[in-house]
């Protein structure tokens, strides 16, 4: 029996270790530029943007991840930066680009929240192709330059607010989920959007375990007006640079107004149908994870309460510990959605 | 030498809290230290009770009484990081917020069987000092076979915790249902050889 083990992390994915060592001071440099503005609209960019760049955050140079194919370069050239105000922007301060790239859970490469950024190594985000099928007028398998190639990105700054009751504000570069479907064209029984993330024993070790309860690959989905909300995101990209392979390269879901888990990451397959599709996370518990996941902090999980939760980073002596906002503080863009609906009964 | 062996155990069941202790102060816990000192303090308590569980059956196979010497010292560790344990989730999880501390208490199930282990750990804790022994009696060995239900318990609330891959829990059960069954296999031999 042929047993990988996790393989040897690639070069140029190590953090040189000056840069580790010092991480809370570098970040803590560069975040107080951040932080510091943070009161007011604009935020600087970090020191190592370019001459004339105007996006609100930029990845430090010495970790920022570089795309693994040409073409990705045109994209990422001309990037749309975040407006001032709500809700593709937030006042509050980022968390910084380390943070927000060693703290994941992605449990198809193990359980500990650094296991992604450590065990992605073999990751092949390219090339990279997804399976768009079901109620729509060209279905197929699509390359993802192809996809994209219609499609400018833009930097948006959202609030990711995790079911463990933790969050982070990051800045994401992408499009609208609605850009994606339109040029798919849903017929009118496409009535909900299931997606499915890649599964790839070789590369991902905690597929491999033995001890997993959970039926990969992993299934996420929206109903169609959720999936055509203007905030709904498709993110590739993170802090300018291309997407890390912990954060759910080369292409993720961001649905800042519902829990974490609803984003999901590495997506391979995009279903249009006419029913609810089933989810992972609701296939493992029915009674905790429910297919709507909106962020509501009067509607206590089995295993967290949800009214505060903790802005990651922080320390033990300074603590950030926020009230929960329903929707994530989004509720003004989204709550119509669910006027008639029992938010208790649909969780 | 032989009085050396002691200190050296206490300094060495302390060194997993002192080296959190660090990583809090130079604050090198990661971007959500609550989480990861309470993840963290709870292994040490599991670790520790297991640890305290294997005295007897290493006393039992090498013939050295030392290692059950160790056995209060060890015990009284794994009470200790359970405090730490719970304290850093009462503090730096809720908040020292009470209302929210007695919901969380009542109303999660995973934390009421910690807390119960917690409890039993306590008791014991209470009862360690020889005054109490002599005091109890009988009774001492009674109650301290409670500690059995408390490994089980805190296997039970790990396993509670984890959602998608229950592989530490595994562990960790292997061990308390060898360490137990050990106990149990050796209390119906002994019943073995005195009938006969």
């Amino acid at each position: 029996m042929l047993i990988k083990k996790p393989s040897d992390i690639k070069p140029s994915e190590i953090t040189p270790e000056s840069v580790f060592k010092n991480r809370r001071e570098f970040m803590l440099d560069g975040s107080k530029l951040l932080l510091g503005a943070a009161a007011t609209s604009a935020l600087p960019a970090v020191a190592n943007a370019q001459n004339g760049d105007s996006l609100k955050a930029r990845a430090p140079a010495a970790m920022r991840r570089s795309p693994p194919a040409a073409w990705w370069a045109n994209k990422f050239q001309d990037i749309k930066p975040a407006p001032d105000s709500e809700p593709f922007f937030t006042g509050e301060s980022l968390t910084p680009y380390e943070d927000v790239t060693i703290y994941n859970n992605f449990y198809e490469f193990g359980m500990d929240k650094s296991d992604p950024a450590t065990r992605s190594g073999e990751f092949k985000t390219d090339p990279w192709s997804v399976e768009i099928t079901g109620e729509i007028s060209k279905p197929g398998t699509y390359h993802l330059e192809d996809i994209l190639k219609p499609v400018d990105l833009e930097e948006r700054i959202y609030r990711l607010r995790c079911v463990e009751a933790w969050s982070m504000v990051i800045p994401w570069i992408g499009f609208p989920l609605a850009d994606l479907i339109r040029q798919f064209e849903p017929t009118s029984k496409a009535k909900f959007v299931e997606f499915e993330t890649i599964i790839d024993a070789d590369t991902m070790p905690g597929i491999r375990s033995r001890f997993a309860i959970v039926s990969w690959p992993y299934r996420e989905g929206l109903r169609m007006d959720e999936a055509m909300n203007p905030l709904t995101f498709i993110a590739v990209g993170l802090y300018g640079s291309y997407l890390p392979s912990q954060n759910g390269a080369p292409m993720r879901l961001v649905v800042p107004w519902k829990y974490g888990f609803k984003s999901i990451k590495s997506i391979v397959k995009i279903n249009f149908r006419e029913t609810q599709p089933n989810t992972t996370w609701n296939d493992l518990q029915a009674n905790e994870y429910g297919f709507y996941a909106n962020v509501n902090p009067a509607v206590h999980h089995p295993r967290w309460r949800q009214d505060m939760e903790r802005r990651l980073p922080q320390t033990l002596f300074s603590r950030r510990v926020i009230e929960t906002r329903l929707f994530n503080g989004y509720g003004e863009h989204v709550a119509h959605m669910y006027d008639d609906m029992d938010l208790a009964q649909y969780y | 030498m032989r009085k050396f062996l002691k200190p050296a155990v206490f300094l060495l069941a302390l060194v997993p809290f002192v080296l959190l202790l660090i990583r809090a102060l130079q604050n090198n816990l990661g971007p959500d230290p609550a989480q990861e000192l309470s993840i963290e303090t709870g292994e040490w308590t599991l670790r520790f009770l297991l640890i305290t569980l294997a005295l007897t059956p290493l006393r039992d196979f090498t013939g050295r009484s030392e290692f059950v010497r160790q056995r209060r010292m060890l015990g009284l560790f794994a009470l200790f990081y359970a405090t730490v344990h719970l304290l850093a989730w009462m503090t730096f999880i809720l908040g020292f917020r009470w209302f929210a501390i007695v919901e969380e208490l009542v109303e999660r199930p995973y934390i009421t069987v910690g807390f119960t282990s917690y409890l039993i750990l306590f008791a014991l804790g209470a009862t360690s000092p020889k005054a109490m022994v002599r005091k109890l009696g009988k009774n001492w060995k009674r109650l301290h076979r409670f500690v059995y239900l408390a490994s089980i318990l805190g296997v039970l609330h790990l396993l509670w915790i984890l959602r998608t891959d229950i592989g530490e829990a595994v562990l960790y059960g292997s061990i308390v249902f060898v360490l137990l069954g050990y106990r149990i296999a050796r209390k119906l031999n002994t019943k073995k050889s005195v009938l006969s």
